[in-house]
This record gives structure tokens, C-alpha cells and sequence, in this order.
């Protein structure tokens, strides 16, 4: 290791100041930045430092995603040979699973770190490393049958309006991951809902409706129509829990999520407050339309079952988590997720066109966020005012 | 006896060389400095020249904007050299000991006799004003002013910090004067402040005239800013002045013998000293005699005057800080270290379970000065709320500082706090942002806009 350090120290003065290849600095030194945590000391404040940084911190939280990944991977080669009514043999399906998420995971990273490296060249910054993260999770939030020229479309959109106008980590206002899925959302609906894009070259006269698109017919069905929807299609929760259900790439399986979770609570990087938050607050707002059984939809799906459906747990675990977009105090936290649990499944169910709620409740969250702090600040605020009132 | 304060949010960091309570020999320091540097906002004024003979508390210089305050020298001697910094900014006056040591005459009295006047009297032309420090602000207290309180902490929780109990030991007459000097300057109470398990000592214990407080819990329990906060909160408008224990025998030794005695007990510590323990020296000493044979010489090293968390770090022929009771040393650290942020991190201490060191909660560690990564925007939150216990939005406030806000700095508390009470987010943060430089410069800023 120590020919590399030599040649790094010997290639180092090219890109500095003066250097040949001064332009390239940030580029320089997020590649020795990767290799080598840097020689820098502290010179004022504390002396010593904790050993945490930003990019342990992302490959901790890309770690938690990987049982999602990998199960992701599983269930698209699972679903595709399903459909086709074919058995398959493990090694096959995973392969299968693999030829098909690979590019997606592949083009994302490769146009949001190129954009990412662009900005920060431009700027005269450093490269940061929060894409490390989105750069996994956009991918996991795609459905498989993406075309990639629309994966790569939508991760610049991410990076550039989603982060970089803002001046970049740190400072973007909406998780850049959903911004890039609710720009294929909305740009591309086709390719995002309906039946065909959730299996990969699926079977034509195989059904590949979400559970969530099926729980949408509820709404309008009746009396035996609906429970035959209910027993066909949603009555299998162990299914939904361990995730053989079509759905984006890493959202189905609730127990590799968990999986995640557990990571980032045990860790301390994810916020458990946020994570139960917004479990509690997707678990009341299901168990308040069983109350009210306006429609068959209310009525017969259970308030547990909202949320291993679609991406209510991924989104709970990891999007929701994100320190930069969510509420930043410790009870903006509680709130924050707790209404983004609650207008997820509001949403799902009321609004028949956006089956796939949870994106909107966190972009809308992420949105209120800062008004949510805004309170909670002014409560510390008072809190101090009223001592010094209580005094004189 | 009242309740126990128990501090929960927090963190004690455990390092490798906590000082053994012997007291080691080392030969008495030739040279001893005042640093102006000791003293933020400070602006001083020579009252010597270079080659002046001074006695042990004659003054050396004192505050412009305040000239009543005096800073004397530590000994008798020779003034040998005042060394600048940029723009003539004075950084230490260097004075050469004599053998024996000769002393200014004050006036020997019971301070219990004497009224408040007559005690701020001694006490500035001694030069032990500049001891009493203020909250809100962390700046040498106001003669001028009657503070609503005098809190002082008798147990220090910073890492591998001096035992208080030691440090006082055997000096309990010179140190109930002082503190019954202290009843004279406040119309309010004198707070002393204990360690509920570990404050032993009957010097603190049986102390008269005070209010004792009991305190537990990890670092920054023994942060006399914590210790205010959760006793009884500073409001805009309060002042409330602060000093420590060994300050305390100064004072004292100042009303019994009417002299100005700053000989202190120091800490030797850190895990590149080999054999950590206590050295009697004087005030403003060259660490240089005491370091000579204790150094580990296999790594490059920083000795820092006071704790790895708020200390200075001087040369090795440096002098102790001003209100320092201990020298640390540490490895500097400024070696590259391969895919560093990948590796499991088993002798790598973070607040957080990233690395595998959680395992072994009890090691101690040997860390060094690095960064430990690069500069960054804010990314994590919470993380500061967990090392500060007071109701005080850290990183709200942090913000409020990086923006100049004064209103919304006011609004969230930065009368209450030093940038002692913050270090440990420093210490914790991810992003590596400079927190106490920061609630220093909101200070100053404060300081600056508001009189």
C-alpha cells in the first residue's frame, strides 16, 4: 500500500493550485479521499475526534439496503419465471434477477456520481457523499421493466433539481431518491403503473398487479366481488412479509427491510423515532377507515397489512430516515413521521389514482418539514421566555 | 442534603493514561509565561518592559477597556522577553524565575472580616481577579458587577481529567477562606458542586457557607455550565460568575499569607507520557522540565495544556494555560490510513455502533489527533441533542451563530452556554464542524452587539 501512497503523493502536486491538471482537483481528491482517509489534524476545538465521517456513515446506511437488494434481485427472477409458469432452478433465478437489475443500479450511479463530480469541479468543492446512498435507492424504488434511458433521465433530474440547485448534500429540501421516482411518476406514468412494468418479460395473460393496484379495485367493489378480490389477491400476508409479490425492485419484502432497519437503529445512524413514527401513524389511519368502513377497500384490509404493502416500509426505514429532508429536532422527528405513516395510507386509499402513496406522503412531509421545526424551536423559545417570567 | 442531579445525556470518553496520584519530582521550570491568548476578548496593555524585575504578583499587564484588572506574574524574576504575534498582538510575556522567590506584600486578613470592596480590592491588584470568570459569555467577570450567583465545580468529568479531591488535598483552611472571600462578592449564594459518587474529599464535603449540590452522571456532568443549568437556568440579563477549586486556594493563600502563592498540583496525562501522574509546578510553568524524561518518543506527539476536548496545544518547551490543571499528550495522528472508513474499527472510539468497538465498551483507547475524515455541510441530526444536557437546540443554535442572527441566537441560549459545554458535538459530529470556534464567535459577537 505504500507504492500507491507514493504515487498519489507524487501525482497530488499535479492537481493542486498551478498544477497541469488544477481543474480536476475535487476529482483528485474524492479518489484519495476513498483510499486513504486524509492526514489532516485538528487545529482548534477538540483534539481528538470521533471516528465517524460521512462516508462511513453512507456505506453503513448502502450495508442496510443490500438485504433488499438481494432479495430484490431474487424476487425479480422469481416473479419473471412465475409468470411464465416455468420452474427454475435458484442459481438461475438469482442470475436472472441479476442481468436485469445490474444496468439499473449500473446507469444510476454512473450519471448521478458523473453529475455529482461535475458540479463539484465546477464549484472548486469537494465531492460529497451523499449519492452513495441515493445512487442504491433509486434503483431499489424502480419497478424492474424501467427502461434505462428513463432510469438515467430521471437520476439527473434527482441530482440536478433535486440536490445540486440547492448547493448539494446537506442542503436539498426533498429526498433526492423520490424526487427521481416521482419525476418517472409523473413523466412517464405508463412505464410506473399499471400491470405490465412490476415483472420483468412477464407472461401476457399473467396478472402483474401490485397488491396495492388490486386493494385500488376495492374501492368500487361490492358485497361478493370484493371479498373474492380480498381472498384471491390480498389475503396472503406471509407473502407480503417475506415479499414474492411484484412491486419495485427492493420494496416487497418487509423482512429484508427490517433487516435494514435494525442496522441503521443499531448503529445509530437511522432515526428510530422517524422509523415507528410513521409505522404508528400508518397503523392509525388503517385502523380509523376500519372504524369508518365507508367502501369494501377500508373495510376488509386490516390496518397491519397497510403497512407491508407496497413501499410503505421501505420508505418508513429509508427514505423517511433521511437526516437532510426530514424534521431535524427530536419531536419534529415523532411528528414528521407520524403524519407520513398517516397520509400514506390515507392517500392509498382514497385517491384511487395514486395506488403508491407513500412517495407523496414523504415528498409532502419533507416539504413541511422546516414548519414542523419551526415549531418546535419556538417551543424551546418559550420555554425560555416563560422562565425568565416566572423569575421576575 | 439535597437530591442528585443525575446527567444522562452525555459521553464519557475513555482514554489510555489517567494520571496515578503520586506526586513525581521534576526540576522546577527556569522560565514561566502569561499568555493573553489565556483570555478570550482580552485586550492588554504592557505595565513592564523587557528586562524589568518583577516580584510574584506584580502586574505584568492589565485590561484596557478595564484597567482595574490586573495579570501579575506568577514569580519573581525577570521579564525576559515579550513575544508578538501577527499585527503586534501580544502573546506570552516570558519571565525568567529567580532561585528564590520574592513576593509583592498584600494584605493578610480573614476575608470574613472584610467588606466587598476591600475583598475586589485584593483581589484585582493581586491579579486573581482574572480567576472569576462570568456566564453568560466565558469572559474574566466584571468588578463592576454583583453576580445572582457563585457556582463552582468540584469534580471535573472531561477525559483523563485531575482528581479535584487531590488536587485540594490538605488545604482545606486556604480553601474555606477563599471561599468565604467569594460569600463577600455575591448577594446571592455560593454553589459548590459534587460528584455524587466520587467527590470525597471533607475540603469539599464539609465546606462552610455553601450550598452543596450533588451531581452524577458521564461527561459533561463536571461542566460547571451544565451544572448551572440544571440548577437554576441563566436568563437574559443574569450574571453569574464561575471559578474553580484550585482557584480557590490561590485566594485563600492570598487572605492567609498575603501572598500571591499560585503553586498548583498538575495532572500528567495521555497515552504517549510513561507514567502518568501529579506534578507540583506554579502557574504559567515551561512544561519542559516535566515532560523531559516522560515521553514516549516512538510517535509524533501533541501535548495539549488541559483536555483533549477544549485544551491548547503547545510546543514541548511550552507553558501551561492560565486556568489549566493538567498537560495531556496524544498521538498527532497526521498519517494517511488506507480505506480507513471501511475497516471494521476495532480501536477506533465513536459515539455511534458503526465501528466493531462497540464491543468493548470498557477499553481504553489511544486516539490520536486526526480528523478522522473531511469538513462537511450538516448532514446528521440528533447527533448533538445526545451529547448536551441542557434544554438547548444545538445545532438550531449552531446555525444561528454560522448566520450572525443575533435575535434567534439570544432565543436559543446562548447565555447559557460556553464552548466547553459544546465540545463533546464537537467531538461527536460527523460533518467535523468546528463548534466551539463557532459558539466563541457567536459570543464575541454577542459581546460585541449588545454593549
Amino acid at each position: 500500500m505504500k507504492a500507491l501512497r507514493k504515487f498519489l503523493d507524487k501525482k497530488k502536486p499535479l492537481f493542486q493550485k498551478g498544477g497541469k491538471f488544477a481543474k480536476l482537483q475535487s476529482s483528485f481528491e474524492a479518489f484519495e479521499t476513498f483510499l486513504y482517509v486524509p492526514n489532516t489534524t485538528s487545529h482548534t476545538g477538540t483534539h481528538i475526534k470521533d471516528a465517524i465521517d460521512l462516508k462511513r456513515t453512507m456505506s453503513v446506511v448502502v450495508l442496510a439496503l443490500i438485504p433488499a437488494l438481494l432479495f430484490g434481485i431474487y424476487n425479480t427472477g422469481y416473479q419473471h419465471f412465475l409468470s411464465l409458469g416455468q420452474s427454475a432452478e435458484f442459481m438461475d433465478i438469482c442470475i436472472y434477477g441479476l442481468i436485469k437489475i445490474l444496468p439499473i443500479i449500473v446507469v444510476s450511479y454512473v450519471v448521478g456520481l458523473g453529475i455529482e463530480f461535475a458540479f463539484a469541479q465546477m464549484r472548486g468543492h469537494q465531492v460529497n457523499e451523499g449519492f452513495l446512498v441515493s445512487g442504491m435507492l433509486i434503483p431499489l424504488i424502480m419497478p424492474v421493466g424501467a427502461p434505462l434511458w428513463m432510469v438515467a433521465v430521471s437520476t439527473a433530474f434527482a441530482v440536478v433539481i433535486g440536490k445540486e440547485v440547492f448547493g448539494g448534500t446537506g442542503m436539498n429540501i426533498w429526498n433526492p431518491a423520490l424526487v427521481a421516482r416521482a419525476f418517472f411518476f409523473f413523466a412517464y406514468p405508463s412505464k410506473m403503473s399499471g400491470d405490465v412494468v412490476w415483472i420483468a418479460e412477464k407472461a401476457d395473460s399473467f396478472s402483474g398487479a401490485t397488491p396495492l393496484a388490486h386493494a385500488a379495485t376495492l374501492v368500487d367493489a361490492t358485497g361478493e366481488a370484493a371479498t373474492s378480490i380480498y381472498t384471491q389477491h390480498l389475503s396472503n400476508a406471509w407473502d407480503m412479509f417475506v415479499g414474492f409479490i411484484p412491486g419495485s425492485i427492493g420494496e416487497t419484502s418487509t423482512i429484508a427491510i427490517l433487516i435494514g432497519a435494525v442496522i441503521l437503529i443499531a448503529s445509530g445512524i437511522g432515526s428510530w423515532k422517524i422509523m415507528a413514527s410513521v409505522f404508528v401513524g400508518g397503523y392509525t389511519m388503517g385502523a380509523i377507515f376500519n372504524l369508518v368502513g365507508a367502501n369494501a377497500y377500508m373495510e376488509l384490509i386490516p390496518a397491519w397489512q397497510h403497512l407491508i404493502m407496497g413501499g410503505f416500509a421501505f420508505g418508513a426505514v429509508f427514505m423517511a430516515t433521511d437526516p437532510v429532508s426530514a424534521a431535524q429536532t427530536a419531536r419534529g422527528k415523532i411528528i414528521y413521521g407520524f403524519l407520513i405513516g398517516f397520509l400514506a395510507v390515507l392517500i392509498r386509499v382514497m385517491n384511487a389514482g395514486f395506488p403508491e402513496a407513500m412517495m407523496l406522503a414523504i415528498l409532502l412531509m419533507n416539504t413541511f418539514a422546516p414548519l414542523i421545526d419551526h415549531y418546535v424551536v419556538q417551543g424551546n423559545i418559550k420555554r425560555r421566555l416563560k422562565r425568565v417570567k416566572v423569575n421576575a | 442534603m439535597s437530591e442528585v442531579k443525575k446527567i444522562k445525556k452525555g459521553l464519557d470518553i475513555k482514554l489510555i493514561g489517567k494520571a496515578d496520584k503520586v506526586l513525581e519530582k521534576a526540576d522546577r521550570s527556569e522560565t514561566f509565561a502569561i499568555k493573553p491568548t489565556d483570555f478570550p476578548g482580552l485586550t492588554p496593555k504592557l505595565k513592564v518592559k523587557v528586562d524589568a524585575e518583577v516580584k510574584a504578583g506584580s502586574a505584568l499587564f492589565f485590561d484596557k477597556y478595564r484597567p482595574e484588572i490586573n495579570f501579575t506574574s506568577p514569580v519573581s524574576g525577570k521579564v525576559v522577553a515579550v513575544n508578538r504575534g501577527e499585527r503586534r498582538k501580544i502573546l506570552e510575556v516570558i519571565i525568567q524565575a529567580d532561585n528564590e522567590l520574592q513576593y509583592e506584600e498584600f494584605k493578610q486578613a480573614n476575608p470574613a472580616d472584610l467588606s466587598r470592596d476591600e475583598v475586589k480590592e485584593q483581589l484585582l491588584q493581586s491579579g486573581l481577579w482574572a480567576f472569576l470568570r462570568q456566564r453568560p459569555y466565558d469572559v474574566i467577570a466584571n468588578p463592576a458587577d454583583a453576580p445572582k450567583a457563585i457556582h463552582i465545580s468540584a469534580f471535573d468529568s472531561a477525559p483523563l481529567a485531575a482528581d479535584f479531591d487531590y488536587l485540594v488535598e490538605g488545604e482545606a483552611e486556604a480553601f474555606q477562606m477563599g471561599l468565604d472571600a467569594l460569600t463577600k462578592l455575591t448577594d446571592g449564594k455560593v454553589h459548590l458542586n459534587i460528584n455524587a459518587q466520587k467527590t470525597q474529599s471533607k475540603v469539599f464535603t464539609e465546606a462552610k457557607n455553601v450550598v452543596i449540590n450533588k451531581f452524577a452522571g458521564v461527561h459533561p456532568a463536571g461542566n460547571v455550565g451544565v451544572q448551572i443549568h440544571k440548577l437554576d437556568p441563566i436568563n437574559k440579563g443574569d450574571i453569574v460568575w464561575v471559578i474553580r477549586p484550585q482557584e480557590i486556594l490561590f485566594i485563600g493563600r492570598l487572605f492567609q499569607k498575603g501572598i500571591y502563592d499560585v503553586s498548583r498540583k498538575i495532572a500528567l496525562t495521555g497515552s504517549e507520557v510513561k507514567n502518568p501522574s501529579y506534578y507540583n509546578t506554579i502557574l504559567g510553568a515551561s512544561v519542559r522540565n516535566i515532560l523531559k524524561a516522560q515521553l514516549k518518543d516512538d510517535d509524533k506527539i501533541r501535548v495539549i495544556s488541559g483536555n483533549v476536548l477544549t485544551g491548547t496545544q503547545i510546543p514541548e518547551d511550552g507553558f501551561l494555560g492560565f486556568y489549566d490543571s493538567q498537560i495531556t499528550v496524544i498521538p498527532e495522528g497526521d498519517n494517511y490510513e488506507f480505506l480507513g472508513w471501511a475497516l471494521p474499527g476495532l480501536q477506533k472510539f465513536s459515539m455511534s455502533k458503526t465501528f466493531f468497538s462497540w464491543l468493548t465498551p470498557n477499553k481504553e483507547y489511544r486516539l490520536d489527533a486526526n480528523l478522522h475524515g473531511e469538513h462537511r455541510a450538516f448532514v446528521m441530526t440528533g447527533e448533538y441533542d445526545k451529547v448536551l444536557p441542557m434544554d438547548v437546540l444545538p445545532q438550531q443554535l449552531i446555525k444561528s451563530i454560522m448566520v450572525e442572527d443575533i435575535d434567534q441566537m439570544e432565543q436559543l441560549g446562548i447565555y447559557e452556554v460556553a464552548p466547553e459545554d459544546l465540545a463533546l458535538c464537537e467531538f461527536v459530529c460527523t460533518s467535523k464542524i468546528n463548534v466551539q470556534d463557532l459558539v466563541r464567535q457567536g459570543i464575541d459577537l454577542m459581546i460585541k452587539e449588545m454593549s
